[in-house]
């Protein structure tokens, strides 16, 4: 008797088990037919895009539901989520490295919108920054085996710079109007500042990408493209002499005594409350801070410059491109709707209208109008940037951790700059091996 | 007495709602998790490859970062084990013995509790905030300005403080559990003792401890238990850093899964803590049982 309830009870759980799977393939997220379902994370961006949504519904009669899920990890987290279940909006943001889009990609989340931005003699293509355009598309033999083609469209662009405060500069004896440019002028700064009592450089350093972002610039300056990129094929080592002088640099900015205490865990709010109320002389942030400062405290008096200079052989680059970008949901059914309204979300009005309200860089290079000028700053900048989504090979995710982690050890005092370069280089070592297994 | 075929069909039936609610919940979860962890999979791609128990190799023999993550954390449950659970006890001890404002105590120690992490975490960082917090600033009033530093950023204090702030929320669920412990011994043995001349360590000793054994084991379950899957305290402290310095498995399985998009690798973390887990309360509960019975 016992024997046959197990059993029971067994086929019961056997089929609750093949029944969800199935469950996952449950039907396409639910827009009516005449309305389309944006999800996205920037919250700063909510009531823009609802007024945005009222313009495009009363234009076209179509209905548009910007839908806000904040902050950005429980956003992508729902994303996933939503991929595994084929449960997608119309239309929708991608965060993460290249390596995720591709996956998205490839799994048939995105559509390729490279035939209707093609239409018309590239028409639509045509309005953007090319480099804003460049972190949407997978060329042709990427290591992704994604398709060539655009995946999505960029709202606005950004860089990654450095900013400093007049004021504190001012009061430190520094001249205000001159920001360091090459390495040695900044490391003198770390002096004057400490006299004056004032501490110096803030990032979200304790967000590992940010460090990433100031060593790959410092490392393209150092060593050119070509050799960061033959590093990242594995043809030239971590321990090369030139890697060793990068890692150098941070000992030598660590010394310096211009890193603020607690840079190596600080979150980049932290780093932007501290520079914006004066807590901080020196930060590293992107040009969305223009907004975020205007919030913190309207009056800082700032100004923002290149990474400085460590060598005059190679030109100085920056991280950056398209800031925010949207993708459509390959497997909609109006995927041709979402593919209409983000065209006219690219229009010159649209893209004016988001720039005022969020202070951010436009996509479309004919909005640029009346920005502020340290917006302006970034502006100018943006033929330096790069990217790593740009890049023809990624490195191991292994190995970014442990660049990026040395960096902060190094900065701590816990390892040398020669002790990391050799982790670094065990680590690829053995994903290359890995790789050829 | 023997159930009839048709009892016995009925009285399962009753059961079936519990069981069917636990395969979705925890045995389903449990098993999709195994078999992930036998893919190599970034969560989204169509394709999973197979790989066994690579994954699992890999963590146990070349994953440096994962055992240092491990060891941080038994670090973390050995203070709150030690520290964390004698305050309680001290605290329950003291609140049991009907001092004054005792109610308001046992409500002043349980708010830590039911504070989220997060928020916690965002509090004690400006407590341990390196240029501007108030702990460097009660020390530079004191005359030690010498001892100030960026506590959680500095790789001599940063596990400390973490475990500090951890232990500082968590002893307020160890305080009620071996407050109502304390107050379920009855009154009449104390009383008996103390007639028979016995101090109060005599009584703490032979009555107290032995009849809180359950409780303490109890107590100690949750401790690892609560303590080695702490997440949300080191991401609103440390993310992790500086270097390696603050990760758990908890924050190592989040980065694989989220930020390196090594899903299936993430599970085989997931499944090795889980064992792991479950031995540490297997040892723990055969070693209550072991004291009871002494």
């Amino acid at each position: 008797m016992k024997k046959v309830l197990s059993l029971s009870f067994c086929l019961a759980l056997a089929s609750v088990f093949s029944i969800l799977p199935a469950c996952k393939k449950a039907s396409q997220s639910g827009a009516a037919e005449d309305s389309l379902v944006v999800w996205h994370w920037m919250s700063d961006r909510e009531d823009a895009f609802n007024n945005l949504a009222k313009k495009y519904g009363e234009q076209k009669g179509m209905k548009v539901r910007f839908e806000l899920y904040a902050p950005s990890e429980a956003y992508m987290q729902k994303v996933r989520a939503a991929a595994q279940t084929n449960t997608l909006p119309e239309i929708y943001g991608v965060l993460g490295e290249s390596r995720d889009f591709a996956s998205f990609v490839n799994a048939g989340h995105v559509e390729n919108l490279t035939p209707a931005m093609s239409e018309n003699n590239n028409q639509w293509m045509n309005r953007f920054f090319q480099k804003a355009l460049v972190n949407n598309q997978f060329p042709e033999g990427n290591s992704y085996n994604v398709p060539a083609g655009i995946y999505g469209v960029p709202l606005d662009v950004t860089n990654i710079q450095m900013l400093y405060n007049k004021d504190l500069f001012k009061q430190a004896g520094l001249d205000p109007e001159r920001p360091p440019q090459t390495w040695d002028e900044f490391l003198k700064i770390g002096p004057a500042l400490k006299k004056a009592g004032i501490p110096g450089f803030v990032s979200g350093w304790g967000e590992l990408w940010m460090i990433d972002c100031l060593a790959s610039n410092l490392a393209f300056n150092l060593m050119g493209e070509e050799k960061v990129l033959k590093t990242l094929k594995g043809e030239v080592p971590y321990t090369d002499p030139e890697w060793k002088r990068l890692f150098k640099l941070f000992e030598e900015f660590r010394d310096s005594g211009l890193p603020a205490a607690g840079l190596v865990t600080m979150v980049n709010k932290t780093a932007e409350q501290n520079f914006s109320s004066g807590r901080a002389a020196m930060a590293f942030n992107g040009s969305w801070c223009v907004n975020v400062y205007a919030g913190m405290n309207p009056n800082l008096n700032y100004g923002a410059f290149l990474p400085p200079a460590v060598s005059d052989k190679n030109p100085r680059v920056i991280w950056g491109g398209a800031g925010s970008s949207f993708v459509v949901n390959a497997r909609a059914a109006q995927k041709d709707k979402a593919v209409a309204f983000l065209k006219w979300l690219s229009d010159k009005d649209q893209q004016v209208a988001l720039a005022k309200e969020t202070r951010n860089l436009p996509s479309t290079p004919d909005a640029i109008g009346e920005i502020p000028a340290v917006l302006g700053q970034f502006a100018d900048d943006m033929e330096l940037t790069t990217h790593p989504s740009r890049f023809p090979v990624s490195e191991a995710s292994s190995v970014v951790e442990t660049f990026n982690k040395g960096i902060q050890s190094i900065l701590i005092g816990e390892k040398t700059a020669e002790q990391v370069s050799n982790e670094v280089q065990k680590v690829k070592e053995i994903e290359m091996k890995s790789a050829q297994k | 007495m023997k159930l009839s075929f048709r009892d016995q069909f009925t009285n399962s039936l009753f059961a079936l709602p519990a069981a069917l609610l636990f395969a979705v919940f925890s045995i389903y979860p449990f098993y999709k998790v195994f078999q992930l962890s036998l893919y190599q999979w970034d969560g989204i791609s169509t394709a999973m490859r197979f790989v066994g128990f690579a994954n699992f190799w890999d963590i146990l023999t070349r994953n440096a970062a994962w055992w240092i993550s491990f060891k941080n954390a038994i670090y973390i449950t050995f203070l709150a084990l030690t520290v964390q659970n004698a305050l309680a006890l001290l605290l329950a001890w003291a609140v049991d013995r009907e001092i004054r404002a005792g109610n308001i105590y046992r409500v002043i120690f349980f708010i830590p509790p039911i504070l989220s992490g997060i928020v916690v975490g965002l509090i004690w960082n400006w407590i341990f905030e390196g240029n501007y917090g108030l702990l460097n600033h009660a020390l530079t009033s004191m005359g030690l300005g010498g001892w100030t530093r960026a506590w959680l950023a500095d790789p001599k204090t940063a596990l400390y403080s973490v475990a500090t702030i951890h232990m500082w929320k968590g002893f307020g669920w160890g305080f009620i559990i071996l407050l109502a412990g304390l107050q379920n011994i009855p009154r009449e043995l104390y009383e008996s003792a103390r007639v028979d001349g016995a101090g109060e360590w005599h009584v703490f000793r032979k009555i107290t401890v032995p009849l809180m054994v359950p409780v303490f084991v109890l107590v100690s379950i949750l401790t690892i238990l609560g303590t080695m899957q702490i997440f949300d305290l080191i991401i609103s402290t440390t993310g992790g850093g500086p270097g390696y310095n603050t990760e758990v498995p908890m924050t190592r399985m989040v980065a694989l899964m989220l930020g390196s998009g090594r899903l299936g690798y993430a599970c085989a973390m997931s499944v090795i803590f889980g064992i792991l887990l479950l031995l540490f309360s297997l040892v723990q509960m055969r070693l209550g049982k072991w004291l009871d019975k002494d």
